[in-house]
Protein backbone atom coordinates (compact mmCIF):
# COMPACT_ATOMS: atom_id res chain seq x y z
CA UNK A 1 0.00 0.00 0.00
CA UNK A 2 1.35 3.72 -0.76
CA UNK A 3 -0.71 6.66 -0.17
CA UNK A 4 1.74 9.93 -1.78
CA UNK A 5 0.94 13.30 -1.08
CA UNK A 6 2.57 15.37 -3.94
CA UNK A 7 3.12 19.17 -3.37
CA UNK A 8 -0.65 19.76 -2.29
CA UNK A 9 -1.87 23.32 -1.64
CA UNK A 10 -5.32 24.40 -0.55
CA UNK A 11 -6.58 27.43 -1.17
CA UNK A 12 -10.37 28.63 0.68
CA UNK A 13 -12.67 31.34 -0.80
CA UNK A 14 -14.97 31.71 1.71
CA UNK A 15 -16.22 35.22 0.43
CA UNK A 16 -15.39 35.61 -2.89
CA UNK A 17 -12.19 37.29 -3.58
CA UNK A 18 -10.95 36.92 -0.14
CA UNK A 19 -8.40 33.82 -0.09
CA UNK A 20 -7.06 32.02 3.05
CA UNK A 21 -4.34 29.70 2.12
CA UNK A 22 -4.46 26.73 4.12
CA UNK A 23 -1.93 24.60 3.21
CA UNK A 24 1.70 25.25 1.62
CA UNK A 25 2.66 22.92 -1.08
CA UNK A 26 3.02 19.80 1.19
CA UNK A 27 4.27 16.03 -0.03
CA UNK A 28 4.66 12.99 2.18
CA UNK A 29 4.46 9.36 1.59
CA UNK A 30 2.92 7.07 3.56
CA UNK A 31 3.44 3.05 3.63
CA UNK A 32 1.96 -0.14 4.55
CA UNK A 33 1.75 -0.73 8.39
CA UNK A 34 2.77 3.13 9.46
CA UNK A 35 0.80 4.66 12.25
CA UNK A 36 1.67 8.24 10.64
CA UNK A 37 0.30 10.99 13.11
CA UNK A 38 0.04 14.46 11.35
CA UNK A 39 0.27 17.08 14.19
CA UNK A 40 -0.29 20.78 14.44
CA UNK A 41 -1.92 23.38 16.16
CA UNK A 42 -5.92 24.15 15.64
CA UNK A 43 -6.91 25.63 12.32
CA UNK A 44 -3.54 24.90 10.99
CA UNK A 45 -5.06 22.86 8.32
CA UNK A 46 -4.42 19.26 8.83
CA UNK A 47 -7.95 18.15 8.74
CA UNK A 48 -8.01 19.62 5.39
CA UNK A 49 -5.07 17.66 4.43
CA UNK A 50 -6.93 14.45 5.93
CA UNK A 51 -9.85 15.02 3.55
CA UNK A 52 -8.42 15.70 0.60
CA UNK A 53 -6.26 12.65 1.06
CA UNK A 54 -9.82 10.73 1.43
CA UNK A 55 -11.13 12.46 -1.66
CA UNK A 56 -13.17 14.21 0.52
CA UNK A 57 -11.94 17.28 -1.03
CA UNK A 58 -10.16 18.87 -4.36
CA UNK A 59 -6.79 20.04 -3.32
CA UNK A 60 -6.04 23.58 -5.44
CA UNK A 61 -2.52 22.52 -6.98
CA UNK A 62 -0.87 19.17 -6.54
CA UNK A 63 -2.03 15.13 -6.23
CA UNK A 64 -2.88 12.76 -3.84
CA UNK A 65 -1.63 9.29 -5.18
CA UNK A 66 -3.09 6.12 -3.99
CA UNK A 67 -1.24 2.57 -5.57
CA UNK A 68 0.10 4.97 -7.76
CA UNK A 69 -3.77 6.41 -9.04
CA UNK A 70 -4.63 9.60 -8.79
CA UNK A 71 -7.98 10.15 -6.08
CA UNK A 72 -10.48 12.41 -6.91
CA UNK A 73 -13.57 10.87 -4.71
CA UNK A 74 -13.85 9.44 -2.06
CA UNK A 75 -13.73 5.09 -1.47
CA UNK A 76 -14.14 2.25 0.75
CA UNK A 77 -10.11 1.94 0.59
CA UNK A 78 -9.63 4.93 2.40
CA UNK A 79 -11.66 4.50 5.36
CA UNK A 80 -12.50 7.80 7.76
CA UNK A 81 -13.28 8.31 11.09
CA UNK A 82 -14.42 11.48 12.12
CA UNK A 83 -14.08 13.60 15.01
CA UNK A 84 -17.68 14.57 15.25
CA UNK A 85 -19.92 11.27 16.55
CA UNK A 86 -20.82 9.80 13.20
CA UNK A 87 -22.91 6.69 14.11
CA UNK A 88 -26.00 6.23 12.16
CA UNK A 89 -28.83 7.29 15.32
CA UNK A 90 -31.26 4.92 13.66
CA UNK A 91 -29.01 1.91 13.31
CA UNK A 92 -27.90 -0.55 16.33
CA UNK A 93 -24.39 -0.97 17.32
CA UNK A 94 -24.84 -4.28 15.01
CA UNK A 95 -26.29 -2.66 12.45
CA UNK A 96 -24.17 0.19 12.59
CA UNK A 97 -20.94 -1.82 12.01
CA UNK A 98 -22.90 -4.16 9.53
CA UNK A 99 -23.64 -0.87 7.14
CA UNK A 100 -20.15 -0.82 4.88
CA UNK A 101 -21.21 -4.12 4.11
CA UNK A 102 -24.09 -4.39 3.42
CA UNK A 103 -23.51 -1.43 0.60
CA UNK A 104 -20.95 -3.09 -1.00
CA UNK A 105 -22.66 -6.47 -1.46
CA UNK A 106 -20.76 -8.84 -0.15
CA UNK A 107 -21.31 -12.21 1.02
CA UNK A 108 -24.69 -11.62 2.74
CA UNK A 109 -24.22 -14.67 5.32
CA UNK A 110 -20.64 -13.48 6.23
CA UNK A 111 -21.87 -10.49 7.69
CA UNK A 112 -22.94 -11.44 10.97
CA UNK A 113 -19.59 -12.87 11.74
CA UNK A 114 -17.84 -10.33 10.72
CA UNK A 115 -19.54 -7.72 12.65
CA UNK A 116 -19.35 -10.21 15.83
CA UNK A 117 -15.08 -10.05 15.47
CA UNK A 118 -15.18 -6.56 15.22
CA UNK A 119 -18.27 -6.19 18.16
CA UNK A 120 -15.28 -8.47 20.32
CA UNK A 121 -12.53 -6.62 19.11
CA UNK A 122 -13.70 -3.14 20.05
CA UNK A 123 -14.99 -3.85 23.02
CA UNK A 124 -18.40 -3.66 22.50
CA UNK A 125 -19.95 -6.78 23.08
CA UNK A 126 -23.37 -6.30 25.34
CA UNK A 127 -23.75 -3.38 23.39
CA UNK A 128 -24.87 -4.50 19.97
CA UNK A 129 -28.52 -3.52 20.33
CA UNK A 130 -28.28 -0.44 21.73
CA UNK A 131 -28.89 2.52 19.44
CA UNK A 132 -25.97 4.84 19.44
CA UNK A 133 -28.01 7.50 21.50
CA UNK A 134 -27.80 5.18 24.63
CA UNK A 135 -23.91 5.21 24.29
CA UNK A 136 -20.95 7.26 25.96
CA UNK A 137 -19.39 9.52 23.16
CA UNK A 138 -15.97 6.57 23.62
CA UNK A 139 -18.62 3.67 23.24
CA UNK A 140 -19.56 5.91 19.91
CA UNK A 141 -15.89 6.37 18.56
CA UNK A 142 -15.60 2.38 18.74
CA UNK A 143 -18.40 2.34 16.65
CA UNK A 144 -17.42 4.08 14.05
CA UNK A 145 -13.91 2.45 14.39
CA UNK A 146 -15.22 -0.63 14.21
CA UNK A 147 -17.73 0.48 11.39
CA UNK A 148 -14.51 1.40 9.06
CA UNK A 149 -12.40 -1.41 9.75
CA UNK A 150 -15.03 -3.58 9.27
CA UNK A 151 -15.30 -2.60 5.47
CA UNK A 152 -11.44 -3.67 5.51
CA UNK A 153 -9.87 -0.28 3.98
CA UNK A 154 -6.79 -0.79 3.37
CA UNK A 155 -5.44 2.80 4.99
CA UNK A 156 -7.60 4.08 7.80
CA UNK A 157 -7.93 7.93 8.02
CA UNK A 158 -8.66 9.68 11.39
CA UNK A 159 -9.42 13.07 12.61
CA UNK A 160 -8.92 13.76 15.95
CA UNK A 161 -10.85 10.90 16.74
CA UNK A 162 -10.69 11.07 20.42
CA UNK A 163 -10.84 14.82 20.32
CA UNK A 164 -13.95 15.12 22.23
CA UNK A 165 -13.49 12.58 24.57
CA UNK A 166 -12.29 13.06 28.21
CA UNK A 167 -8.88 12.34 29.32
CA UNK A 168 -9.27 8.71 30.89
CA UNK A 169 -11.39 7.74 27.67
CA UNK A 170 -9.21 9.07 25.56
CA UNK A 171 -6.01 6.95 26.92
CA UNK A 172 -8.18 3.73 26.93
CA UNK A 173 -9.36 4.36 22.84
CA UNK A 174 -5.09 5.45 22.50
CA UNK A 175 -4.18 1.45 24.19
CA UNK A 176 -6.79 -0.01 21.98
CA UNK A 177 -6.35 1.78 18.78
CA UNK A 178 -2.93 0.32 19.13
CA UNK A 179 -3.87 -3.25 20.09
CA UNK A 180 -6.41 -3.03 17.01
CA UNK A 181 -3.40 -2.28 14.84
CA UNK A 182 -1.23 -4.85 15.68
CA UNK A 183 -4.07 -7.70 14.66
CA UNK A 184 -5.02 -6.09 11.74
CA UNK A 185 -1.72 -4.35 11.01
CA UNK A 186 -3.97 -1.71 9.76
CA UNK A 187 -2.26 1.23 8.15
CA UNK A 188 -3.42 4.40 10.06
CA UNK A 189 -3.04 8.37 9.40
CA UNK A 190 -4.02 9.96 12.70
CA UNK A 191 -4.82 13.56 12.82
CA UNK A 192 -4.31 15.41 16.16
CA UNK A 193 -3.30 18.45 18.01
CA UNK A 194 -2.50 16.73 21.16
CA UNK A 195 1.59 16.42 21.39
CA UNK A 196 1.83 13.36 23.97
CA UNK A 197 -0.89 11.59 21.82
CA UNK A 198 0.87 12.18 18.65
CA UNK A 199 4.12 10.73 19.99
CA UNK A 200 2.50 7.56 22.06
CA UNK A 201 0.60 6.27 18.97
CA UNK A 202 2.78 7.32 15.86
CA UNK A 203 5.77 5.17 14.53
CA UNK A 204 6.17 8.72 11.71
CA UNK A 205 5.16 11.68 12.74
CA UNK A 206 4.37 14.90 11.07
CA UNK A 207 4.48 18.26 12.93
CA UNK A 208 2.74 21.10 10.76
CA UNK A 209 3.59 24.81 11.01
CA UNK A 210 0.15 27.04 12.17
CA UNK A 211 -1.50 28.26 8.99
CA UNK A 212 -0.61 28.00 6.40
CA UNK A 213 0.67 24.48 7.02
CA UNK A 214 3.71 23.39 5.95
CA UNK A 215 5.87 20.51 7.20
CA UNK A 216 8.17 21.52 9.91
CA UNK A 217 9.95 17.79 10.52
CA UNK A 218 9.29 14.24 10.30
CA UNK A 219 10.09 12.39 12.87
CA UNK A 220 10.28 8.25 13.21
CA UNK A 221 9.50 7.65 16.95
CA UNK A 222 11.20 5.06 18.41
CA UNK A 223 9.12 2.99 20.93
CA UNK A 224 8.84 -0.09 18.97
CA UNK A 225 4.63 -1.40 18.40
CA UNK A 226 3.93 -2.93 21.72
CA UNK A 227 3.15 0.08 23.98
CA UNK A 228 1.67 0.67 26.97
CA UNK A 229 0.56 3.33 28.33
CA UNK A 230 2.74 3.32 31.32
CA UNK A 231 5.78 4.62 29.18
CA UNK A 232 4.20 7.98 29.06
CA UNK A 233 5.88 8.40 32.43
CA UNK A 234 9.09 7.15 30.60
CA UNK A 235 12.37 9.41 30.63
CA UNK A 236 12.39 8.84 26.93
CA UNK A 237 8.91 9.77 26.10
CA UNK A 238 8.74 12.75 27.88
CA UNK A 239 12.35 13.46 25.48
CA UNK A 240 10.65 13.27 22.65
CA UNK A 241 7.29 14.96 23.79
CA UNK A 242 9.77 18.33 24.79
CA UNK A 243 11.81 17.91 21.22
CA UNK A 244 8.23 17.88 19.40
CA UNK A 245 6.80 20.83 21.59
CA UNK A 246 10.04 22.94 20.54
CA UNK A 247 8.84 22.03 17.16
CA UNK A 248 5.58 23.49 17.38
CA UNK A 249 7.09 26.15 19.95
CA UNK A 250 9.47 27.93 17.35
CA UNK A 251 6.89 26.91 14.07
CA UNK A 252 4.27 29.25 15.53
CA UNK A 253 6.57 31.68 16.57
CA UNK A 254 7.15 33.71 19.49
CA UNK A 255 4.55 35.47 21.21
CA UNK A 256 7.28 37.93 22.90
CA UNK B 1 -44.25 29.53 43.07
CA UNK B 2 -40.62 30.12 42.30
CA UNK B 3 -39.61 30.28 38.99
CA UNK B 4 -36.78 28.93 37.25
CA UNK B 5 -35.52 28.70 33.67
CA UNK B 6 -35.52 25.38 32.34
CA UNK B 7 -37.04 23.73 35.19
CA UNK B 8 -39.12 21.14 34.11
CA UNK B 9 -42.44 20.06 35.99
CA UNK B 10 -43.32 16.61 36.81
CA UNK B 11 -46.25 15.23 35.04
CA UNK B 12 -48.15 15.74 37.87
CA UNK B 13 -47.99 19.38 38.36
CA UNK B 14 -48.08 20.07 34.44
CA UNK B 15 -51.05 18.40 34.07
CA UNK B 16 -52.56 20.23 37.34
CA UNK B 17 -51.46 23.41 36.14
CA UNK B 18 -52.86 22.93 32.70
CA UNK B 19 -56.30 22.07 33.87
CA UNK B 20 -56.58 25.66 35.44
CA UNK B 21 -56.73 27.37 32.79
CA UNK B 22 -59.48 24.82 30.94
CA UNK B 23 -61.56 25.29 33.94
CA UNK B 24 -61.49 28.97 34.36
CA UNK B 25 -62.07 29.29 31.06
CA UNK B 26 -65.33 27.00 31.50
CA UNK B 27 -66.41 28.76 34.26
CA UNK B 28 -66.16 32.54 32.75
CA UNK B 29 -68.80 30.27 29.73
CA UNK B 30 -70.84 28.63 33.05
CA UNK B 31 -70.83 32.38 34.33
CA UNK B 32 -72.05 34.11 31.07
CA UNK B 33 -74.38 32.22 30.03
CA UNK B 34 -76.27 30.18 33.34
CA UNK B 35 -76.01 33.42 34.91
CA UNK B 36 -78.01 35.37 31.66
CA UNK B 37 -75.56 37.87 31.28
CA UNK B 38 -75.67 37.26 27.58
CA UNK B 39 -78.74 35.81 25.60
CA UNK B 40 -78.80 31.94 25.25
CA UNK B 41 -78.99 32.46 21.18
CA UNK B 42 -75.64 34.42 21.55
CA UNK B 43 -74.21 32.18 23.93
CA UNK B 44 -75.36 29.18 24.66
CA UNK B 45 -74.55 27.35 27.36
CA UNK B 46 -72.72 23.94 28.15
CA UNK B 47 -75.59 21.98 28.52
CA UNK B 48 -76.93 23.30 25.33
CA UNK B 49 -73.94 22.69 23.19
CA UNK B 50 -73.95 18.96 25.09
CA UNK B 51 -77.57 18.56 23.67
CA UNK B 52 -76.79 20.10 20.38
CA UNK B 53 -74.06 17.26 20.00
CA UNK B 54 -76.09 14.55 20.98
CA UNK B 55 -79.22 15.61 18.40
CA UNK B 56 -76.24 16.31 15.74
CA UNK B 57 -74.97 13.03 15.80
CA UNK B 58 -77.78 10.78 16.89
CA UNK B 59 -80.49 12.06 14.86
CA UNK B 60 -79.21 14.63 12.38
CA UNK B 61 -76.74 12.23 11.04
CA UNK B 62 -73.96 14.47 11.76
CA UNK B 63 -71.18 11.62 11.40
CA UNK B 64 -71.60 11.63 7.88
CA UNK B 65 -70.14 15.53 7.64
CA UNK B 66 -67.78 15.02 9.78
CA UNK B 67 -66.41 11.71 7.97
CA UNK B 68 -66.55 13.60 4.72
CA UNK B 69 -64.81 16.56 6.80
CA UNK B 70 -62.11 14.38 7.39
CA UNK B 71 -62.12 12.99 4.18
CA UNK B 72 -61.15 15.66 2.44
CA UNK B 73 -58.75 17.17 4.81
CA UNK B 74 -57.21 13.39 4.49
CA UNK B 75 -56.65 13.55 0.85
CA UNK B 76 -55.65 16.84 0.54
CA UNK B 77 -52.78 16.31 3.20
CA UNK B 78 -51.95 12.33 1.63
CA UNK B 79 -51.94 14.11 -2.06
CA UNK B 80 -49.32 16.40 -0.58
CA UNK B 81 -47.38 14.86 1.57
CA UNK B 82 -46.61 12.10 -1.39
CA UNK B 83 -45.21 15.00 -3.33
CA UNK B 84 -43.94 17.18 -0.71
CA UNK B 85 -41.55 14.28 1.08
CA UNK B 86 -39.70 13.30 -2.55
CA UNK B 87 -39.31 16.81 -3.69
CA UNK B 88 -38.27 18.31 -0.51
CA UNK B 89 -35.52 15.78 0.04
CA UNK B 90 -34.04 16.08 -3.48
CA UNK B 91 -34.28 19.98 -2.83
CA UNK B 92 -32.57 19.04 0.16
CA UNK B 93 -30.07 17.21 -1.50
CA UNK B 94 -29.33 18.98 -4.64
CA UNK B 95 -28.79 22.58 -4.35
CA UNK B 96 -29.98 22.12 -8.23
CA UNK B 97 -33.10 21.14 -7.14
CA UNK B 98 -33.26 23.77 -4.31
CA UNK B 99 -32.23 26.80 -7.25
CA UNK B 100 -34.53 25.21 -9.26
CA UNK B 101 -37.49 25.08 -6.88
CA UNK B 102 -37.47 27.15 -3.81
CA UNK B 103 -37.87 30.39 -4.69
CA UNK B 104 -40.43 29.77 -6.65
CA UNK B 105 -42.36 27.60 -4.05
CA UNK B 106 -41.04 30.37 -1.74
CA UNK B 107 -43.27 32.97 -3.28
CA UNK B 108 -46.40 30.58 -4.03
CA UNK B 109 -46.19 29.93 -0.45
CA UNK B 110 -46.99 33.65 0.50
CA UNK B 111 -50.06 33.69 -1.32
CA UNK B 112 -53.15 32.49 1.01
CA UNK B 113 -54.69 29.07 -0.10
CA UNK B 114 -58.18 30.97 0.54
CA UNK B 115 -57.18 33.57 -2.33
CA UNK B 116 -57.45 30.97 -5.09
CA UNK B 117 -60.76 29.71 -3.78
CA UNK B 118 -62.23 31.93 -6.56
CA UNK B 119 -60.01 31.03 -9.21
CA UNK B 120 -60.52 26.83 -8.32
CA UNK B 121 -64.18 27.36 -8.29
CA UNK B 122 -63.77 29.04 -11.77
CA UNK B 123 -61.77 25.87 -13.05
CA UNK B 124 -62.70 22.74 -11.38
CA UNK B 125 -66.64 23.94 -9.75
CA UNK B 126 -67.18 23.54 -5.82
CA UNK B 127 -66.87 19.78 -5.73
CA UNK B 128 -64.26 17.53 -4.24
CA UNK B 129 -61.63 18.42 -6.39
CA UNK B 130 -61.93 21.62 -5.85
CA UNK B 131 -61.69 21.49 -2.01
CA UNK B 132 -58.66 19.20 -2.54
CA UNK B 133 -57.08 21.64 -4.93
CA UNK B 134 -57.32 24.60 -2.41
CA UNK B 135 -56.30 21.98 0.60
CA UNK B 136 -53.39 20.83 -1.34
CA UNK B 137 -52.35 24.91 -2.01
CA UNK B 138 -52.38 25.01 2.08
CA UNK B 139 -50.49 21.95 2.65
CA UNK B 140 -47.66 21.00 0.50
CA UNK B 141 -45.91 23.91 -0.16
CA UNK B 142 -45.36 24.87 3.55
CA UNK B 143 -44.35 20.80 3.88
CA UNK B 144 -42.31 20.67 0.62
CA UNK B 145 -39.87 24.17 2.28
CA UNK B 146 -40.12 22.37 5.56
CA UNK B 147 -38.87 18.67 4.20
CA UNK B 148 -36.22 20.58 2.30
CA UNK B 149 -34.88 22.45 5.41
CA UNK B 150 -34.78 19.35 7.35
CA UNK B 151 -32.94 16.89 4.89
CA UNK B 152 -30.56 19.81 4.42
CA UNK B 153 -29.88 19.73 7.84
CA UNK B 154 -28.81 16.29 7.52
CA UNK B 155 -25.57 16.19 9.18
CA UNK B 156 -22.46 16.75 6.56
CA UNK B 157 -20.25 14.10 8.48
CA UNK B 158 -22.67 11.01 8.36
CA UNK B 159 -23.25 11.67 4.53
CA UNK B 160 -19.29 12.08 4.26
CA UNK B 161 -18.80 8.35 6.47
CA UNK B 162 -21.27 6.50 3.62
CA UNK B 163 -19.37 7.68 1.67
CA UNK B 164 -16.15 6.78 2.50
CA UNK B 165 -17.57 2.80 3.30
CA UNK B 166 -18.52 2.92 -0.37
CA UNK B 167 -22.03 3.99 -0.81
CA UNK B 168 -23.17 5.91 -4.35
CA UNK B 169 -25.32 8.71 -4.74
CA UNK B 170 -28.28 6.65 -4.38
CA UNK B 171 -27.46 4.55 -1.32
CA UNK B 172 -26.45 7.47 0.48
CA UNK B 173 -30.03 8.92 -0.41
CA UNK B 174 -32.05 5.89 0.71
CA UNK B 175 -29.73 4.97 3.66
CA UNK B 176 -28.61 8.31 5.13
CA UNK B 177 -30.60 11.36 3.98
CA UNK B 178 -34.31 9.58 4.20
CA UNK B 179 -34.03 7.66 7.76
CA UNK B 180 -31.79 10.73 9.20
CA UNK B 181 -34.58 13.13 7.82
CA UNK B 182 -38.19 10.69 9.16
CA UNK B 183 -38.17 12.34 12.63
CA UNK B 184 -37.91 15.97 11.37
CA UNK B 185 -40.53 15.12 8.33
CA UNK B 186 -43.02 13.43 10.91
CA UNK B 187 -43.13 16.50 13.04
CA UNK B 188 -43.61 18.58 10.46
CA UNK B 189 -46.35 16.58 9.30
CA UNK B 190 -48.12 16.70 12.72
CA UNK B 191 -48.28 20.66 12.33
CA UNK B 192 -49.14 20.49 8.62
CA UNK B 193 -52.18 18.64 9.03
CA UNK B 194 -53.09 21.12 11.79
CA UNK B 195 -52.81 23.69 8.59
CA UNK B 196 -55.32 20.98 6.79
CA UNK B 197 -58.15 21.37 9.19
CA UNK B 198 -57.75 25.11 9.42
CA UNK B 199 -58.02 25.59 5.75
CA UNK B 200 -61.28 23.20 5.62
CA UNK B 201 -62.87 25.61 7.52
CA UNK B 202 -62.69 27.97 4.55
CA UNK B 203 -63.09 25.70 2.06
CA UNK B 204 -66.82 24.26 3.45
CA UNK B 205 -67.71 27.78 4.37
CA UNK B 206 -67.31 28.76 0.83
CA UNK B 207 -69.60 26.61 -0.89
CA UNK B 208 -70.16 22.96 0.38
CA UNK B 209 -73.34 21.15 1.08
CA UNK B 210 -71.76 18.76 3.56
CA UNK B 211 -69.38 18.58 6.01
CA UNK B 212 -68.60 20.05 9.41
CA UNK B 213 -68.38 23.76 8.54
CA UNK B 214 -71.19 23.34 5.87
CA UNK B 215 -73.20 22.41 9.29
CA UNK B 216 -72.02 25.25 10.83
CA UNK B 217 -73.14 27.98 8.21
CA UNK B 218 -76.34 26.58 8.03
CA UNK B 219 -77.04 26.45 11.83
CA UNK B 220 -75.92 30.23 11.62
CA UNK B 221 -78.74 31.17 8.92
CA UNK B 222 -81.08 29.58 11.39
CA UNK B 223 -79.41 31.11 14.44
CA UNK B 224 -78.75 27.96 16.23
CA UNK B 225 -75.62 29.12 17.65
CA UNK B 226 -75.22 25.87 19.94
CA UNK B 227 -74.70 23.64 17.09
CA UNK B 228 -72.12 26.12 15.26
CA UNK B 229 -70.24 25.66 19.01
CA UNK B 230 -70.69 22.00 18.22
CA UNK B 231 -69.12 22.20 15.32
CA UNK B 232 -66.10 24.07 16.53
CA UNK B 233 -65.98 22.01 19.48
CA UNK B 234 -65.71 18.68 17.06
CA UNK B 235 -63.20 20.67 14.68
CA UNK B 236 -60.80 20.94 17.47
CA UNK B 237 -61.51 17.70 18.70
CA UNK B 238 -60.57 15.88 15.76
CA UNK B 239 -56.86 17.73 15.47
CA UNK B 240 -56.03 16.49 18.89
CA UNK B 241 -56.76 13.12 17.75
CA UNK B 242 -54.22 13.71 14.32
CA UNK B 243 -51.78 15.60 16.51
CA UNK B 244 -52.27 12.81 18.99
CA UNK B 245 -51.60 10.46 16.08
CA UNK B 246 -48.23 11.80 15.05
CA UNK B 247 -47.14 11.91 18.60
CA UNK B 248 -47.94 8.30 19.62
CA UNK B 249 -46.57 7.27 15.87
CA UNK B 250 -43.36 9.33 16.25
CA UNK B 251 -42.50 7.64 19.76
CA UNK B 252 -42.89 4.30 17.73
CA UNK B 253 -41.27 4.74 15.22
CA UNK B 254 -38.23 6.58 16.02
CA UNK B 255 -37.40 5.21 19.32
CA UNK B 256 -33.58 5.57 18.46
CA UNK B 257 -34.29 9.78 17.82
CA UNK B 258 -32.09 11.86 20.49
CA UNK B 259 -33.94 14.54 22.05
Amino acid sequence: MKLSVNNVTKTFYPHGKDSIEVLCPISLEIHTGDLYVILGPSGCGKTTLLRIMAGLEEPTSGEVYFEGQIVNSPSKERGMVFQTFTSFPWLSVKKNIAFGLELNGDNKEAIPQIVDYYIDLMGLKGFENYYPKDLSGGMKQRVAIARTLANKPDVLLMDEPFGSLDAQTRWQMQELLLKVRSELETTIVFVTHDVEEAVFLSNRLCVLSSRPAKIVQELKIPFGDERKLDIKGTKKFLEVEQTVHGLIRTSIGSVQ
Amino acid sequence: MDLKFKEKLSYKRYARFSSITFILFFLLWCILSYGGLVQHYFLPSPTDVIRDLYILFLHDGFMTDVIDSFMRVFTGFLISAVLAIPIGILMGSFHYFDALLSPFFGYIRFMPASAFIPLLILWLGIGFTEKIAILFISIFFYLVLFVADIARNVKRELIETAVTLGANKRQVLWKVIVPASMPGIWDAMRIMVGVGWTTLVIVEIVGAQTGIAAMMIESQRFLKTGRIIAGIITIGFLGLICDFFFKKTYNIFFKWAED
